[in-house]
């Protein structure tokens, strides 16, 4: 009966995370449940999550009660069909041996954070994955960096490539800009690909990285197979503008943390290493020139410049377009006015960081689309 | 990101404002590592290595080999400062401020007030704290308290190597005198560092970790004991919060206060004589300010009112332990339950 015994164990989400608290069970023992379902809420430094049941099953046993940090790898719960005795599940328990924490070296191979040069920048990115299927590249937005996909490059990385990348002026990458505008970043986008050997790519872009993703894709649509546009920029002119501002001044962990607030429909998601990061990034040399220079030339006086909803409906290349129903940063609106003419996802219960928010949820969305046109 | 130690961090942040800005100068005692002896150049970058290289780079009309005499320096330095340098001085030993406060309590923290505002004095001055190295009374003293307690100085006292860069690099920016406080046995402490200069501003205070049973401030090397006791008392169900000031000059005070107010609870360890100390400021900051929130006395965890001693085993007793700390965390936790 063992084999039909499977463990649930503590996931690694991001490249830092090497532990979790269990915050609680949203399925009790005993309770079954379906591929999907959320089965517990896990905190991390950075952002708590919840986590889904890659399988469905019955939960059994949980081992890990609320409140307790654990190890990558640990053992959280047992599920196991209802015929399988508590004998062997306490046998199971007892048994149970978490897999090594993976050596420097392993995960370094694995996830380390690399530099590509592009247009004479250089620029961190972090792949993961490998296969013949084309590629994933996902662009983040102002101010943030590849850590924004922390739960959704992994979610992708079956069979194909998947490169996170930082834009300049972000992250990793250099602080100096080519231009602030989004034809400067495609511009960069299509060489940073060409270097890394991504001649057609399935895009995703997140707000300021939408905004990228579209200019890029209205520029060169023969390489892009799919484009899945989050929360993105470049729709409509209204964006929170006090949001940009307090965003681009925020020099200590009070302001920081309360503009950071805004962009979750939970503000108790954002942690305070999360806010400590930003603030890090935000100390480095050159950023906060950059991030004021890429303010002024894609939001000025709090308003969006671009507006290419109907360029992006006329697109030959499927897209999809995934907002969050609470989003505080770009209004739903701009996705709304859209639903007509594109495949619009809202996703109820979250602010502008949907793939965060509501991770699975906008993975299965990412994935069904990138998939169906393997 | 790479790990670097704090002499490295230090080193770092030094070369990269020299290379930015060519008005910022060494000057101080070995700086160019024995400069003057026979065949000795770079071989050491001050008593503790943090300037090695910079001689090689920069050369001697930057970086300033001196003889050993900290008035000379102090004096030099201020004077450099308020004539459009950016000087960063370095007072070997902190101990050593009793024979040159004079150019530092009475010259470079008074040119801005006395010249009303129209002098600038961007002086850094380096110096070592700290007990644990048998090194004696003359050698081993935590003097930041006296630094604080001078208006027209700034005071930073880093616990580990993040925080070091970026806030030699802010002091080295700044323009009024800033007393930059390393702890001599935190030099070979490593944690993730940017190769990029960066800053940290000033008077904005590190949350170590959250906790919400007991608030614990602790100051350089006192920050490790203390989230070492933590650790301890985590084990026993007690949750604290340590905050780590990084500056006490200007301190943090809401940071400090805002976490009382949650907590009802402090306890401050610092490693510095108990009288007119940052603990004593600290203690008096939330009894004056927080008072309605405190559910106990508040406990301070210091060296007690005598010289350091030289003998191992007394020195020892001497410095706040993590017991100690823990001991203290456990009193102030169970009054009035």
């Amino acid at each position: 009966m063992t084999s039909q015994i499977t463990a649930i164990t503590m996931p690694k989400w991001g490249l830092t995370m090497t532990e979790g608290k269990v915050v609680g069970w949203l399925k009790q023992q005993g309770q079954s449940f379906a591929p999907g379902e959320e089965l517990l809420e896990i905190e991390t430094t950075k952002i708590t999550n919840v986590f889904e049941a890659p399988e469905g099953g019955t939960l059994r046993r949980i081992v890990a009660p609320a409140g307790a940090t654990l190890p990558v790898g640990a053992l959280l719960a047992v599920a196991a069909p209802e015929a399988v005795p508590e004998g062997d599940i306490d046998t199971f328990v007892a048994g149970f041996a978490a897999p090594a924490p993976a050596t420097e070296t392993e995960a370094e191979t694995e996830a380390a954070p690399r530099e590509v040069e592009a247009g004479g920048l250089r620029l961190r990115y972090v792949e993961l994955g490998e296969g013949a299927s084309v590629p994933v590249l996902l662009l983040h937005g102002f101010g943030a960096d590849l850590n924004t996909w922390m739960f959704t490059q992994p979610a992708l990385a079956d069979g194909r490539r998947v490169i996170a990348l930082d834009l300049p002026g972000h992250g990793g990458s250099t602080k100096e800009l080519r231009g602030a505008d989004a034809e400067s970043f495609a511009a960069i986008l299509g060489q940073a690909a060409d270097a890394l050997g991504v001649a057609r790519m399935h895009l995703v872009g997140h707000s300021m990285g939408g905004g990228i993703a579209i200019s890029f894709a209205l520029r060169q649509p023969e390489r892009v197979a799919t484009l899945s546009l989050i929360a993105p920029a470049s729709l409509g002119p209204e964006i929170n503008g006090a949001f940009i501002d307090g965003f681009v001044r925020a020099a200590r962990r009070r302001e920081a943390a309360e503009v950071l607030g805004l962009l979750v429909h939970d503000p108790a998601l954002v942690s305070r290493t999360m806010v400590e990061d930003v603030l890090r990034y935000k100390r480095l040399d050159g950023v906060p020139e950059a991030l004021t220079r890429i303010a002024e030339e894609w939001f000025p006086q709090g308003r969006q410049r671009a507006g290419l909803g109907e360029a992006v409906a006329g697109l030959k290349i499927p897209v999809q377009i995934i907002w969050g129903g609470e989003d505080r940063i770009i209004p739903v609106a701009h996705a709304e006015a859209l639903a007509a003419r594109l495949p619009v996802q809202i996703i109820e219960q979250s602010g502008h960081l949907p793939h965060m928010e509501k991770a699975g949820e906008v993975n299965r969305l990412l994935k069904r689309l990138i998939e169906n046109q393997a | 990101m790479a790990l670097k130690s704090i002499r490295q961090a230090l080193n770092e942040a030094l070369a990269q404002e020299m290379r930015r800005d060519p008005r910022v100068v060494v000057i101080g005692e070995d700086v160019a590592g024995g400069a003057g002896s026979q065949g000795q150049r770079d071989a050491y970058g001050g008593v503790l290595g943090v300037t090695k290289g910079l001689i090689g780079e920069f050369g001697e009309e930057r970086v300033i080999d001196t003889p050993i005499t900290e008035s000379a320096i102090m004096g030099a330095a201020a004077g450099a400062a308020v004539t459009g340098l950016r000087p960063v001085a370095e007072l070997m030993f902190c101990d050593f401020l009793g024979v040159c406060f004079d150019q530092i309590l009475n010259q470079a923290a008074k040119f801005r007030y006395m010249f009303g505002g129209k002098a600038k004095t961007p002086l850094v001055i380096r110096t070592m704290i700290g007990a644990g190295r048998s090194a004696a009374a003359q050698h081993s003293q935590s003097l930041y308290h006296i630094f604080t307690s001078v208006p027209g100085l700034k005071c930073v006292v880093p616990s580990n190597a993040y925080d070091a860069k970026g806030l030699l690099i802010q002091a080295i920016r700044d323009d009024d005198p800033v007393i930059f406080c390393e702890h001599k046995l935190m030099y070979d402490l490593r944690a993730e560092v940017p190769e990029e200069p960066y800053t940290i501003p000033f008077g904005e205070a590190n949350i170590v970790r959250d906790g919400d049973d007991v608030t614990v401030v602790a100051l350089s090397r006192m920050v490790h004991y203390a989230d070492e006791a933590i650790d301890a008392l985590a084990g026993d169900g007690i949750e604290c919060e340590l905050i780590d000031p990084r500056t006490t000059s200007p301190l943090d005070e809401d940071t400090i206060l805002e976490s009382v107010e949650r907590t009802g609870r402090l306890v401050v360890v610092d490693e510095a004589t108990p009288r007119c100390s940052m603990a004593a400021d600290i203690a008096a900051l939330v009894a004056e300010k927080a008072f309605a929130a405190l559910k106990a006395p508040v406990k301070r965890v210091t060296a007690p009112h005598t010289p350091v001693p030289f003998a191992p085993s007394l020195e020892k007793l001497y410095i706040p332990s993590p017991e100690r700390i823990a001991e203290a965390v456990r009193e102030v936790y169970g009054y009035g339950r």
